[in-house]
């Protein structure tokens, strides 16, 4: 038997009430309910990391995650990161570094990075965190390692790793962002 | 010879015009199309690889809430030519391969139709299927040519006696895996048939090329070329997967007719992707090198077992880069197929070339080590002065000049050529070479208009932007044909609505639309002058390119790659790979620095991850989906360097350009390969080097 719920979400800013099956996941409520697509559909298992969005502050795979466990959630997408017209310094940097070609990973994975700077800001530790009791430092090593749940098939991987590397250290400069 | 244009916003690095979008995740894809209440389609695929459908009972499915319909064999239009087997979706009971498309469910959302999908049941009667390819099968055949229309076997002198009198011989089967394209945007279609409309059907579609579909979606269902419109602006990476429509386009037009006026979207899962989408087939390659004391080749010879479907034949044309790569008088390629219980083969990204660059490239590292003289040297010595295929000259090749600046950049002189030497820090190191070369294509036919309007010019021609960067390059080009700046032309592409365009396959999309935005330059300048009136336009095509006549035009290059293995474990690395590429002149060096490190990081995805492992049992691919079909990630990527020659050839087109969306891919595997036997002593001739294949034979 099937169950709908009522929910709101917070999408970039903005309260959208919806209604959603129960097996909806995040993914097919923003992309299918409230046509907002600018987190893609790429593998809808967890596997790719093209649907990556930042939910209550934290990167999550919105094609593992189901719309009606996050009711009053603050979702954040790439299309809503900019500030006043301005992109995210991430974004900037994607342009800058020509960190894509098709597009379509890049939404998660600017999401993503979004996410691992703030986790590295925060002191937290990855698998290739020489101590993981200090501070892991932003390097080449810590970026691809916490990147590679965004799988990129044009391959931009080597300029991803330094499109993301500029913006951890412009967002340094600048705490104001 | 062309007349060549003078680059003034060709050769400039500038940002992706369509980058902000991207960015943002704004750029809409072919599933992303806003329409009004779409339903949703979802297929039904075959769980027998061999056999037909006795019965399909859909009780439960079309009890579901929401299901608004299940399409059968038994209840699809009949369509108008079922000449493509691989198109001739729901036309009949049979069943060829597992994964083949039995029903497609229409249901008000997604979660309903998937459901639905599930709940039909079906009785089979299953034959005996079989879908294992060897090179001793009885019943290989030879098809009437490869892909695209190239002969099957090539012979030249002899041979046998060749390789008889040779002094070194290197005789040696190598094999390259299944392989699947796997762009991140599944395949995508949203549908709308509207007979009051001004089109009858509108494919939204995810295509490297919307007039290609188009044709075939015309012809399949039996419209008029007016009563079909095709629409792509961006395409979420295609690489020859997007290149020709497959079943779904055709399913998504049958569903969309069932409910005029609705329209309907259809996405593929990642997991039917690896049934219905196309893929490499596997390739068994014996190769053969006979050369004289001092490295000169005597013989080449190839011979290619691959295989195909049992319904629709593609012919991979894995020799056809010996033909061409290497001096020797005398030769061989040979093609045989297996046709069997498998999904239809397809394009993937340089096909031939990345495959048939990967045995004969290692087989040149064997060779240079018999002979104890360097890689590189063993190539250049092998330098022929023209194609030795044809006997026509080379409109520029440039190998030799990438071998030597990649040697140079990367540091290859005074490397140590014995085996499993050099240990640092647990780790054996190791460098390799290969040489890459990819045909340079121009397809016959493609039109463009150009506009005049407000001080600004637009460009329309179908073209399609895969990521390959279509949207920025083809400004620069028609800027410089009109002699304006870049910044007053605006480009038009990925919908029939435009004149006609080719597919962006081949690594021909540039140089062929290219050529029709010079034709539509030139036609303008001639009749409206410098100083037009708004609304001044006017088309020019692209015609053949009778310089192909005269000469064989392909670029070139060479990467070099540096391979780690964990003398314990086993474990592979790549920290860095280096190529250089000539491929005549690079109008975008941004897009074009993106594209050729994005060959060779599939390259490395090939060398070391990709493999779809078909069970024999059951005929299907078990490793579906992105856990387990492997491909590069982050952490897999070093320093992946490219660079490029200055190269100028004025035989290939207008812009002087040769494509460079393939090449990249080609060669690296056989780099990777020789960098990990220079590491370890470790020969792996079987795609891909996975650490079982290397932990039991490394040193002590």
């Amino acid at each position: 038997m099937l169950v709908d719920a009522d929910i709101t979400l917070l999408v970039d800013g903005t309260p959208r009430p919806l209604t959603v099956d129960t097996r909806t996941t995040l993914l097919d409520a923003l992309r299918q309910r409230l046509g907002v697509t600018s987190p893609k559909k790429g593998c809808d298992h967890g596997q790719c990391g093209a649907c990556t969005v930042l939910l209550d502050g934290r990167r999550v795979l919105s094609c593992l995650t189901l719309a009606v466990a996050h009711g009053g959630g603050t979702v954040v997408t790439a299309d809503g990161l900019g500030r006043d017209g301005r992109p995210h310094p991430v974004q900037r940097a994607f342009l800058d570094r020509d960190a894509f070609q098709c597009g379509y990973c890049t939404p998660g994975q600017v999401c993503s990075a979004v996410g691992v700077l703030d986790e590295i800001a925060a002191g937290r530790p990855s698998a290739v965190t020489a101590d993981v009791a200090g501070e892991p430092e932003l390097d080449h090593d810590e970026v691809a390692e916490r990147m590679s749940g965004n799988l990129c098939r044009c391959a931009a991987y080597a300029n991803i790793v330094p499109a993301v590397l500029d913006a951890g250290r412009e967002l340094a400069r600048e705490e104001a962002w | 010879m062309a007349q060549v244009l003078e680059p003034r916003a060709m050769g400039r690095d500038l940002v992706r015009r369509d980058g902000p979008d991207k960015i943002r995740g704004t750029a809409g894809y072919a599933d992303e199309t806003p329409v009004v209440a779409p339903l949703y389609a979802f297929l039904v695929q075959a769980t027998i690889a061999r056999g037909r459908v006795l019965d399909m009972d859909l009780t439960d499915a079309e009890l579901g809430e929401g299901v608004l319909r299940v399409i059968t064999a038994a209840t699809a239009e009949r369509l108008a030519s079922t000449e493509d087997a691989e198109l001739a979706a729901l036309q009949s009971a049979e069943i060829a391969f597992r994964g083949q498309v039995i029903g497609l469910v229409l249901a008000e959302t997604s979660e309903a139709a998937r459901r639905a999908g599930e709940l039909v049941r079906v009785d089979y009667e299953q034959d005996p299927h079989d879908v294992t390819l060897a090179a001793d099968r009885d019943d290989l055949y030879a098809p009437d040519t490869v892909n695209p229309a190239y002969a099957t076997d090539t012979y030249d002198g002899d041979v046998d006696a060749a390789l008889a009198g040779a002094d070194v011989v290197v005789d040696q089967t190598y094999s390259t895996a299944m392989y699947h394209n796997n762009p991140l945007e599944p395949h995508a279609t949203t549908a709308l048939w509207d007979p009051a409309g001004p089109g009858f059907l509108t494919l939204w579609d995810s295509t490297q090329g919307v007039h290609p579909t188009r044709s075939a979606v015309q012809k399949v269902l039996g419209l008029d070329e007016q009563q079909v419109r095709v629409v792509c602006p961006y395409v979420g990476g295609g690489f020859g997967a997007k290149g020709r429509p497959h079943v779904h386009v055709v399913l998504a037009a049958m569903a969309a007719r069932a409910v005029p006026g609705r329209p309907v979207k259809l996405a593929l899962t990642r997991q039917q992707m690896f049934s219905l989408a196309g893929y490499r087939t596997p390739t068994i390659q014996r190769m053969r090198l006979g050369a004289d004391r001092d490295g000169h080749l005597q013989a080449i010879a190839i011979d290619v077992v691959e295989q195909t479907s049992r319904i629709k034949e593609f012919a991979e044309q894995t020799g056809l880069p010996t033909r061409m790569m290497y001096a020797a008088p005398n030769r061989r390629t040979t093609h045989r197929l297996a046709a069997l219980d498998v999904p239809v083969p397809s394009w993937m990204r340089a096909p031939g070339e990345c495959p048939g660059m990967f045995g004969p490239e290692v087989a040149m590292d064997e060779l240079a080590e018999a002979l104890d003289i360097d890689p590189v040297q063993l190539r250049i010595r092998n330098e022929p002065d023209i194609d030795p295929e044809t006997g026509k000259p080379f409109s520029s090749r440039n190998l030799v000049a990438c071998l030597r600046e990649g040697a140079e950049r990367f540091g290859w002189a005074g490397r140590d050529p014995r085996p499993a030497e050099r240990l640092e820090g647990g780790w054996l190191v190791g460098t390799g070479v290969a040489s890459s070369i990819y045909p340079t294509y121009r397809r016959a036919e493609s039109t463009a208009i150009i506009r005049y309007d407000m001080g600004r010019y637009t460009a329309a021609i179908g073209a399609a932007d895969l990521g390959t960067g279509a949207w920025t390059v083809l400004p620069q080009i028609a800027a410089d044909a009109l002699s304006v700046p870049v910044e007053d032309v605006d480009v038009l592409i990925g919908d029939t609505a435009h004149p006609y365009a080719t597919v962006a396959g081949g690594s021909s999309g540039t140089a062929t639309w290219g050529s029709a935005l010079v034709e539509a330059a030139r036609a303008f300048r001639d009749k409206f002058g410098t100083d037009p009136d708004d609304g001044d336009a006017i088309a020019g095509s692209a015609g053949p390119s009778d310089a192909a006549q005269r000469y064989t035009m392909a670029a070139f290059g060479a990467q070099f790659a540096e391979a780690r293995v964990n003398a314990d474990t086993g474990e592979l690395r790549v920290p860095r790979l280096l190529g250089v590429f000539a491929a005549g002149r690079i109008i975008n060096p941004r897009t074009a620095r993106s594209q050729l490190i994005g060959g060779m990081t599939m390259g490395l995805s090939m060398a070391l991850h990709e493999q779809s492992v078909l069970d024999p049992r059951f005929g299907h691919v078990v490793n579906h989906d992105l856990a387990e079909y492997h491909i590069t990630a982050c952490a897999d990527v070093g320093d992946v360097q490219a660079h490029w020659i200055d190269e100028e050839d004025p035989h290939v087109n207008a812009m002087g350009s040769k494509g460079i969306g393939e090449i990249g891919i080609v060669g690296t595997a056989a780099a990777v390969s020789n960098a990990v036997y220079n590491a370890t002593g470790v020969r792996v001739r079987d795609l891909p080097i996975t650490l079982d294949k290397l932990l039991s034979a490394l040193p002590d």
